[in-house]
Formats: C-alpha cells, structure tokens, sequence
C-alpha cells in the first residue's frame, strides 16, 4: 500500500497541491469540467489521499483523470489551500510513464497531443503555428480563419515582414541554434524518452484494438471519436 | 471590506525597459495586437522594449496538455529567462495569459522549492551552456498597458463614448483563469476584483458590465479544445458565459488572454451556425477585442492595421459606436489594394458591403 502515492509525491506539484482535503466539494462547485462531465475531483483528491495502491491504479487507468481542462478555478477556492488541478497533473504525468493512459479513450489521445502539439513544439518552436490548424479539422474557426489559412502569408505580412523567415516579430522562423537548445532542453529534461513512451504504450494498445499499430489511423481513431459515454 | 481587499493586490509593473515574451495563441489569431503593443510601448510611450527573435514558446500549451514535463518546461522557462540577462534586460513582458500563469508559478516553485531551481540550472547548463537570472518584474502586458493607461487616455482620438447618444459604452471582461486564480497576488485586483481590465475601460470612458459568469472559464480546458472529440467541454463553456452576459447588452467583449478572445470570438460563430442563436444587437454578434486592439483604437490606428478584419465577428458595430473613422471597403484588402478573395459570408460575419 502507497506505492503510487509515493511516486506521485516525487512530483512536486503533488507537495504544493494536496495538503489535507475535507471534503467541502468547493472544488466540484467551481469547476467547468464538473458541469460538462460526470466528473468530480473532490472524489479524485479523497481517493488519492487514501493511499490505497488498488484505488489510484484504478484511476490512473480512467477517463476520470483526463476530463480537467486545467484552467485551475479549484486553486483559489479551496479552503484547505490544496489545488485539484495540480493532483490532475501528476497523475496524468505517472499516467504517462506507466503506460496506463491508453487504457481510457480520453487517455488514448495523448497521442494525437503529442504528435501534434510536441511534434510541431520540436518542428517549429511554438505550440501553434498558422498551418497547423487546418479548416477542414476545424470547422468551429469559421470562413474568416479559412481565408487568412489560405492567404497566409498575405496577411501575415501584413503584421511581420518577416513571417515565416529570421528576424524579430510575430510568426518569425526560429534560428536553427536556438532550435536545437530547445530540443537539446527536451532531452536532457527527459521529455523525449516520454514522448518515446507515448509512443511505445499507443502502438501496443493499437495493436491490441485492430490496428496496424499506432500509424495515422489509429491517430485520427483516437483524435475524433468520442463514446458519448462521458456525461 | 471590498475597497481593502481590492488594495491588497496592487503589484508593481515596470515603467521601462521591457524583454518581450511573445505568445504562441496571440501570433497566430492577433499579429496586429503584438504589433501595436510594441508600437504603442516604443513609439506612443517613448519606452524601451526588445523583441528578441531567438526566444521560443514557452511550450505552455504542450506543459497543459500533459505531455510536456514540468522538468521541461521549467528548463524552457530558464532559458528564456538566461535571453533576457543576454540583453541586459531585468522586466519580463509576457504576451500570454497561459505563459504569464507558467513563469509565475515556475518562480514560486523555486521560492519554495530551491533545491528544484538548482536542478533547472544545471538542466540548463547541460543542454545549452547558459545560466540565467531571474526576472525584477514579471507583468503581463496587460498590467503594463493598464499601468499606461493614463498616458494612453491623454493621447486618446476616440473615447469609449457612443458618438451618437454621448453614453459611456458597455464592456464586459474577461482577465482568463490563468492570471490571477493560480497567483492571486501577482494579478492586478487578484483574483476577486480583477481590475486590470476594467481599469483600462474605465480610463478610456467606457463602463465596465457585471454579469453573473464573469468569472467561469471561457472553455479552452486545453485537451478539451485541441482534441476534436473533445470540443464539445469548450463550446458548451463559452456558451454559458455568452448566455450570461448577453442580457446585459454588451457592446463589445473585452479579453485578456489571447485564448479566450479567440474562443468567445469563434464560439460565437459555431453557435449561430448550429443553433441560429447571436448575442448583440440586430442578429449581429458582440464585438470581441483584445487589450492592445482596445487601446489602438482609442489612439486612432486604423482597425485593419490592428488587424480587426481576422476576427470572425464583425467589429464594424463598436467602430461606428465610437465614432471611428474607417473605410469599410479596405476590410479585406492588402495595404497595397491587392485584392485576396473574401471570407464567405456568415451569420456574425456580414463581410464588406
């Protein structure tokens, strides 16, 4: 008993984010998530501070875990100074690490963040960049965002003569030295093992579920389907 | 009670000398906003401000998302800080609600945890070769457009007056989770009185809008928007704040965080196109502006020039309000003319007449 509560405790944000939780449900009345999901992370802060090994396997192999959209309203309202939303974090990281994410299907999509969002971090130094979003997987952006992703560097130019090219401004290229101190920074801090673990963990399950492994279909798989079983 | 709270959480925000953090969201939806705050700071202000092109993301949505490592993040986070030391440079100006909530809570993860900032300044070392100090001042640049604000207002073409009626205009805000609810004490007003904003709108003539979802989430919920499965969290989100202000007839949505403008902005759209519901006035939607939009129109730059025309709601209702002085034709043109096609034609989007 507390083998998983140790290894989350080595993650500092567990020390600042659980202290001792009364069980006020303050966390569960502020949070977005709460409203939307069948999800309530006065359960998960009570259920990890039981220690009990059985109890956090079982939520770490949940969807539970991955409904928090970490905007952090909980922090500022817990009278007992704990933040859910840290808990969330640490718990999705040892997630991570022991494979147990692809598990969940809202688990599952790690994958399509890390290939997309990690994958375009490595590629371009920013999270997001304009050719990334793409109209026909994101319809919501509207025909105003279709016609700056069809005319970008127009409109771009508009803003930074330099778009896309070195020098200063918004949606610059990143010089090729300070990319590689980024990717030098993600290895040395561990996150391309992780990234790797992503990956190793996703081609098992795919496999496990069908696929031939974790290629592009069983991406978009874990990127556009929703059970409807969340609510 | 209410006064002393709210003079609780005054923080101080450099006068000068600012090293520029920009934001991968703000970039990539609102160029024009970075462009006028630099222009607004350097050329209005007559102040000091480096935009250094070797600066990266501070990988903020990837670190809430979960699958960039708080080691990682924090190591990023340093090195942007050892950028700022290579300039000479001591006033962090951070573009980004999601990036400003990460350097102000790696800083307090090394205040209370120093044993971890050791560990990152050897991560550093050891991937780069640089060291770093920390920042004098951590703002947001929003504090720091609030902390000109004044200087702003006296430079002011147009007022947040409605031209027509003479009555201030009413603005709701939106401060974004990230700046004050993980630090209360590093947001101007904290967390219960925000004030960054409304204290902008107030300076430039316009009233500030109480409604009861002022404070919930405009949605992102990060893997809740960035996976498509999920998006459902972050509409439904949006919505309710948009049910919730909208009868109070807003005439223009103020935001903080380049996110949430983006979400209340392109929510806006889904909705009417799925429900055929809109929230301003004529079957139009609220206007949606960022701070430095906010504050360029009130200098007098040109609404394309702010880059007005990428918002997915038409702002034309709020620049007639004003009393502005723009040409509606020139909306989706090049500075040059050179015609590039138009948006096709939506139920809060109307185009050029």
């Amino acid at each position: 008993m507390g083998k998983y509560y140790d290894m989350l405790m080595e993650d500092v944000r567990m020390r600042e984010g659980m202290k001792a939780c009364m069980n006020c449900g303050v966390c569960t009345a502020v949070c977005p998530a709460a409203e939307f999901y069948n999800y309530d992370p006065r359960q998960i802060v009570s259920t990890v501070q039981t220690k009990d090994d059985d109890a956090i396997e079982t939520l770490l192999r949940s969807e539970t875990i991955w409904y928090c959209g970490e905007c952090m309203s909980c922090r500022p309202r817990c009278p007992r100074g704990n933040t859910p939303g840290y808990v969330i974090q640490a718990l999705r990281t040892l997630s991570q690490k022991l494979g147990f994410f692809v598990e969940s299907e809202k688990g599952r999509q790690q994958l399509a963040l890390k290939r997309i969002i990690g994958g375009n971090i490595l590629r371009t130094g920013y999270c997001l960049t304009p050719r990334l979003i793409n109209p026909d997987m994101h319809q919501e952006q509207g025909p105003v965002w279709k016609w700056i992703y069809d005319n970008d560097k127009d409109v771009y130019s508009r803003f930074n003569p330099t778009y896309m090219q070195e020098g200063p401004g918004a949606m610059r290229r990143i010089d090729d030295k300070s990319m590689a101190e980024l990717t030098r920074i993600f290895e040395v801090t561990g996150c391309m093992d992780f990234f790797d673990s992503i990956e190793e963990s996703s081609d098992r399950k795919a496999r496990e579920l069908g696929f031939d492994g974790a290629n592009d279909e069983y991406m978009m798989y874990t990127y556009t389907v929703n059970s409807g079983n969340h609510n | 009670m209410k006064r002393n709270t709210w003079q609780e959480y005054q923080k101080e925000v450099a006068d000068d000398n600012y090293y520029y953090l920009r934001s991968c969201i703000r970039q990539n939806f609102f160029p024009g906003s970075e462009k006028a705050f630099v222009k607004i700071i350097r050329d209005e202000l007559g102040r000091n401000i480096f935009d250094d092109p070797a600066h990266t993301s501070c990988t903020g949505i990837g670190y809430h998302s979960d699958i960039v490592l708080h080691e990682t993040i924090m190591t990023v986070v340093a090195r942007q800080f050892s950028l700022m030391q290579d300039a000479g440079l001591e006033n962090a100006a951070v573009s980004c609600i999601t990036s400003f909530g990460i350097y102000t809570e790696v800083l307090e993860t090394w205040r209370e945890f120093p044993e971890v900032e050791e560990r990152i300044r050897e991560n550093l070392y050891k991937a780069t070769g640089r060291e770093f100090y920390k920042p004098r001042n951590l703002a947001h640049t929003s504090d720091i457009i609030f902390h000109h604000r004044e200087a702003i207002r006296d430079r002011a073409k147009y007022l947040l007056v409605n031209r027509r009626t003479g009555e201030p205009l009413r603005g709701v805000e939106h401060i974004g989770c990230h700046y004050a609810k993980i630090f209360p004490k590093e947001g101007i007003g904290g967390v219960e009185f925000p004030y960054v904003l409304a204290g902008m709108i107030e300076a430039w003539g316009g009233t500030v809008v109480d409604y009861p979802e002022r404070r919930h989430c405009c949605g992102f919920g990060f893997r809740n928007y960035l996976v498509q499965a999920n998006r459902g969290y972050s509409i439904g989100n949006s919505q309710k704040k948009l049910e919730s202000m909208a009868p109070y007839k807003p005439d223009f949505i103020l935001t903080n965080c380049p996110g949430c403008g983006m979400f209340l902005d392109k929510w806006q759209y889904t909705i009417a196109e799925i429900e055929g519901t809109t929230y301003g006035e004529d079957g139009k939607g609220i206007p949606v502006l960022t701070y430095e939009e906010l504050a360029g129109l009130v200098l007098g730059y040109d609404p394309w020039e702010l880059g007005l025309q990428m918002h997915q709601v038409d702002v034309e209702p709020l620049l007639n309000k004003m009393g502005i002085e723009y040409d509606p034709a020139a909306k989706y043109l090049m500075p040059n003319g050179k015609y590039i096609g138009r948006p096709a034609q939506a139920a809060v989007n109307m185009g050029v007449e």
